[in-house]
This record gives C-alpha cells, structure tokens and sequence, in this order.
C-alpha cells in the first residue's frame, strides 16, 4: 500500500516535470549559463567572475526574479581550454536549455564559443574577453569588457603623453590571442606618437626563464617595458627584470589585475591599465564592493568580479526588457542597453562591444591606486 | 661583449638545473635501461616539499633543500618498487607506458592535493641581491644553483667511481647477471640509484623554483623533457655525458634567445639535438656499444 502510494507520487511528480520541460517557457526558472575557469593558470579571474556573477543573480532573484521568474544559474569549469568550452556549451544549451550565456572568461575560450553561440541564436555576454575578433562578426556576442586594441592603444597613449616615454620594449606571450593583439596595438599608436619601439620579442607559456632577453633588452635601456600578459608570468618576468638589473617601468594591461598578491615586491611602482578603481566614490562601485565584501569574508572584487557582475546585470535587465526569452527578443533588448554599470556607463556599439573610459592603475606599498582615467 | 658574458651566465645557471635533473635519467637509463618519464615529476615534488618545508614548517632554506631531497629519494625509491619492480624482466615498452602513467598520476595526483593554482615559493631572503663585476650582474641564486649543482654532481662522480656502492652500481650497469653472481644485492642498488637520483631531481626542483618563483603540478613537464633531451645529447646512461649536455643546452638555449629570438630557442634546441643525433648516434660522450644478443 505504502509502496503504491510512493509510486504514484513518483509517478506525479514525473509528469509535473515532463510538462514543465515540454512547456519550458512558462516555466518556473529562467537558465543562464556561466563559463568560467575555476582550475589553471588564471583559476583566480574565473572565481571572481563566478563569485559577482552570483551576487548579481541573488539580487535579481531578491527583488523577485525577472518578470516573476526565479533565475537559475547553471555554472561550468572550463579550465580555460577552448575545447573544452566548446563541450560545455554545447551541454548547457543542449542539456540543460539556457536562454542566454555569461562568459567565457578569457579571449581564447570566447573566440571558441562566439560562433556557437550565433549559429544557435543563444545571446552571449563575455565580461572579459578584450580580443577584437570576439564580436565583429557575431551578431548574438556581446562583451562587458573593452577590447586589446582600444587598451593596448590606450596604456601606450598614456605612455607617451602622460609618462613621456620616448623608447619602449614589448614581451608578449605569442601563443595568446590577448597578448598579441595588445602588443600590436600599443606598438601601432606608441610608434605613431613619435616613439621608438627597440624590442618586440615574443615567448610561449611555456617559457621561464626570461633573463637572456632582458640582458638584450636591458642593453637598449627602454623608458618603458610593456608586457600585456597575466599576472602569473608577469610576476615572472617582473622579478628577473630586476634580477638582471634593467632600469626601467613595466606597463601592461587588465591581466595584471591581482598581480600585487603575490608579486606586490617586484612590480610595485609600475602601471596597468584596468576596467574599475576600488577607490571610486560612485555608489554603484561602493554598494557593489559591500555585497561582495559581505558574502565573501571581506574579500575586496577585482576587475574581473566587477566585469562579471556588469555583465551579468545587463544581460539578466535585457532578458527582463525584453519580456520573453526568445533569442532574438533579448538580443534587441541587449542593442538597446543604456546603462549605468559598475565599470562605468556602458551603452554598445554596432558589434556590440561597449564604449566607455578605462582606468590607470599603478601599485603603491603593495596596494592598487587609481592614478588617472583615459578615454577617447 | 657584456650582452654576452650576461647570457653564458644566464645559460649556465639554467644549464646547470638542467643538468641535475639529466643525472637522475641518465643513471637509471644506465642501470635499468629504463627512460624515467616520471623523473621531471619528481622534481615538481621536490618543489612542493620545499616550498612546504618553508612555508609550513618554518624551515630554513637549507634544510627545505635537505628535507625535500631526502622525502623525494624515499619517493622515488617507492616509485621504483610499486611501478617498476615488477616490469623488471617484461619488455621494456611496458615499463616505459608505465613510467608514462606514473607521470600522470603525480601530476593529476598534486593537483587534486593542492590545486592546479600556481603557489609563490616566498622570497629566501638570504638570496636576494647580486654581485657585480663591471656591469655584469650574478645574482646570489645563481650563484647557489651553479656551486650547489657541481658539488653534487663531483659528489655524484666521486659516489660511483670510488665507493664500493658506486662499483656495484656500475657492474649492475654492466651485466645484471654477472653482478649477481659475484654477489651483488641488485636490487638493492637499483634502489640506492632511484634514490641518488630523486634527490639530485628534487635539489634541481628546489633550485628551480626558487629562480622562477612558482610551484605548480605541471611544472615538470617541460625542464623534464629538456634534460630528457640533454641526458640524450650527452649520451644516454653516461654521467659526465648529462652533465655536459645539460649545460650545453642551457648555453644554446640563453644564446638563441639572446641572439635571435625567444620563440625560435626551443627550436633551436631541439634542432641542435637532431643534428647530434644524425652525426653522432649515440651522444657526445657516447661510445658504440655492442648490443648484446
């Protein structure tokens, strides 16, 4: 008896759940995907975009969801391997039905989703893949973040004009797509500044030793060294610059973001460019520094955390303007976004990358300072 | 000429690391005839264990360098008997698959232990700073590593050629059967060079972590594959072979960097050891040996 009992119930509830899958759309939850690295080499920039993407979430579902409709978040390690990523978008829209992704983290893994997700018509906000080729030819990608060619253009800007360097060496990793692209951007406007470039050296990730070309860029006594690359290798070469003596300030870009953790020794004095200062008085900023500070023991958000959780709002405020979560409805509702945003006003441009300004940071006694705002 | 008095000195200091680590698969090539695939993973060991002597046990570095040396020669000695000992007498494609798997095991094996997130190996602060000679830098760590590297590898030199120990290692080397008969404990030796070896792999972990600064599971990966590479250069199972071939690739390494660019060095190298081997089969120290039938 008890046993019947038990099995119609089973039986109930399977058929309350096959309904809401057939009928997904007045379904209880909408589903947002997430592509993170949570293990390598930038394991800590995907933790802090999972970590503001959950914070956005919980605030949408605590004002009462989008249009009623809880948001549930399906959120995936992709190692940041484009293969990978490859496979796990394929899962969370073919197994696990979402309406629209966050991520991937990194330019390589989104260079690798970007087509996907336009042949499926799956709206897609990257918060951090500043590569040029993410978007252009996508019309369905969108990014939080701006791209390599815009800040490697602009730290060279602020090379020239602000620090008037007049020489500058570039160490980039040749196997990535970031590196390179803001390599060739700051060598394009710092050369037609006036400047000189006297090194422009590429390396592979799997390159430690860095001494034996800083001797030779050490023997043109650059005013500036620029090396667009993550924290961890610029940790690297930042202490074999001053182990091999060369005099000179080390320039780079968004990837530094966290390098003062570890490497707060070596590279203090240095510049980097970034998407968000902790030390701006916006409300936005602050509220936003509160919640993740509150929920994750004290812990101060990144840059990428700040993407993240950008990017997460926008696009969880478009699947709301847009009152369904058809592909298409959301899409024009995201063309459409005009926003105030924790890294600065955000509005998109017709291959959906945003415009807004970009933020020099320099590293003082071990701690991140603003040191001034460029935009174009 | 200062440019390039810098690079010999930079290619030798990664000569030397790579040097250390050669020893260890060119004396178990030469008593076991097995190429240790593992031999770089012990070296990432050896990274850990003095990263966590330092950072946990608030050891000095010294000690860190001993304490790992001496955990990785009981490891590798452990690796010897669970994965190889029992392959003694297969075909020797088995051992090495399986030298292959132990491999992987470790380095999966650490990163589900510690994470696959790079840790900072803390700045010794004895070693900071550097002597100048002209405009010449030498920094205190590669100082440390070159003199470290040439007395154990001297040690090393003197263990087989004038202990007892080391004349059992080289009959083993010779002919496992004889060496037996003339009561020889085989796998003892066997054992006691698995042991020599992880340590000189751990010293050259410890020593190479504190020059790049991060330990992570997959960091033996690639200084393994070049003293692979430099063990082969220098003729395979010949100790002062290793040793030369590690510092001759550490030297066309810096030099190719130096000179014509950084992403053209591995090739390079790896282009250097192809030639060697078309003219000179054997390695530089190699002599053609007869194969036993």
């Amino acid at each position: 008896m008890k046993f019947k009992k038990v099995m119609a119930l089973g039986l109930g509830a399977m058929m309350v759940l096959g309904a809401s899958g057939c009928g997904a759309k007045d379904g209880g939850t909408i589903k947002i995907g997430l592509l993170t690295p949570k293990t390598g080499q930038v394991a800590q920039y995907g933790i802090a975009v999972e970590n503001a993407v959950n914070i956005a979430v919980e605030e949408v579902n605590a004002a009462g969801g989008i249009n009623g409709k809880k948001v549930q978040l399906i959120s995936y390690d992709n190692k940041a391997d484009a293969t990978e990523s490859i496979n796990l978008f394929n899962r969370l829209v073919d197994s696990d039905k979402i309406v629209a992704l966050v991520g991937p983290v990194i330019s390589s893994t989104s260079l690798a989703v970007a087509p996907l997700a336009n042949e499926k018509k799956i709206p897609m906000i990257s918060p951090t893949a500043t590569n040029l080729a993410v978007t252009p030819d996508y019309e369905y990608v969108f990014r939080a973040c701006y791209t390599d060619p815009y800040q490697g253009g602009t730290v060279a800007k602020f090379a020239a004009e602000t620090l008037g360097a007049k020489t500058a060496a570039i160490l980039y990793n040749a196997g990535d797509d970031y590196s390179t692209g803001l390599a060739a951007a700051f060598k394009e406007v710092f050369e037609a500044a006036g400047g000189t470039i006297t090194n422009y050296e590429g390396y592979t990730a799997d390159n430690k030793d860095f001494k034996a070309v800083l001797t030779t860029i050490k023997e043109k006594q650059p005013d500036v060294l620029f090396n667009p690359d993550y924290y961890n290798t610029v940790g690297l070469i930042a202490g074999q610059v001053k182990e091999v003596g060369l005099d000179t300030v080390m320039l780079g870009g968004d990837g530094w973001d966290d390098v003062q953790k570890d490497y707060g020794d070596v590279v203090e004095g240095y510049f980097f460019a970034n998407h968000y200062a902790t030390d701006d008085e916006d409300p936005i900023v602050q509220n936003f520094i509160k919640a993740y500070q509150d929920k994750y023991d004290g812990n101060t958000p990144n840059a990428l955390g700040a993407l993240g959780y950008d990017a997460a709002k926008i696009m969880m405020s478009a699947i709301e303007k847009a009152g369904s979560t058809e592909g298409d409805k959301i899409l024009a509702a995201l063309k459409a976004t005009d926003t105030n945003a924790v890294t600065g006003h955000i509005t998109f441009d017709e291959n959906g990358d945003p415009k807004k300004s970009l933020a020099i940071i320099t590293i003082e006694g071990g701690a991140l300072k603003l040191k001034t705002k460029i935009g174009q | 000429m200062n440019v390039f008095v810098q690079q010999v000195i930079n290619g030798i200091h990664v000569g030397s690391i790579y040097a250390l680590i050669a020893l260890g698969y060119t004396m178990v090539y030469g008593i076991v005839r097995l190429i240790n695939f593992a031999h770089g993973d012990i070296l990432m060991m050896g990274a850990y264990f003095g990263l966590f002597s330092i950072t946990i046990f608030n050891l000095p570095f010294g000690a860190a360098i001993i304490v790992a040396m001496l955990v990785c020669a009981v490891f590798g000695m452990l690796i010897d008997i669970i994965a190889y000992k029992p392959l003694r007498n297969a075909p020797r494609i088995s051992a090495l698959i399986t030298a292959l798997g132990v491999s992987l095991f470790l380095e999966n094996l650490f990163r589900v232990l510690f994470g696959a997130e790079p840790k900072k190996m803390p700045n010794v602060s004895s070693l900071q700073g550097h002597i100048s000679i002209g405009v010449i830098k030498i920094s205190y760590v590669t100082v440390l590593t070159v003199l470290l590297s040439i007395i154990f590898m001297v040690g090393l030199q003197f263990i087989v050629k004038k202990t007892k120990i080391g004349k059992a290692m080289r009959s083993v080397s010779e002919d496992k059967e004889a060496a037996r008969l003339m009561g020889v404990n085989v796998n003892k030796t066997i054992s006691i060079t698995f042991a020599l070896g992880s340590a000189l792999g751990a010293l050259g972990g410890v020593l190479y972590s504190v020059a790049y600064y991060q330990v992570e599971p997959y960091m033996g990966m690639m200084p393994g594959l070049k003293a692979f590479v430099a063990a082969v250069l220098g003729g395979i199972g010949i100790i002062p072979g290793a040793m030369l071939g590690g510092f001759v690739m550490g030297l066309v390494e810096s030099l190719s960097i130096g000179y014509i660019s950084q992403s053209w060095s591995n090739a390079i190298v790896f282009g250097i050891l192809i030639l060697v081997l078309l003219f000179k089969p054997a390695g530089i120290l190699g002599k053609n040996v007869r194969e036993k039938v």
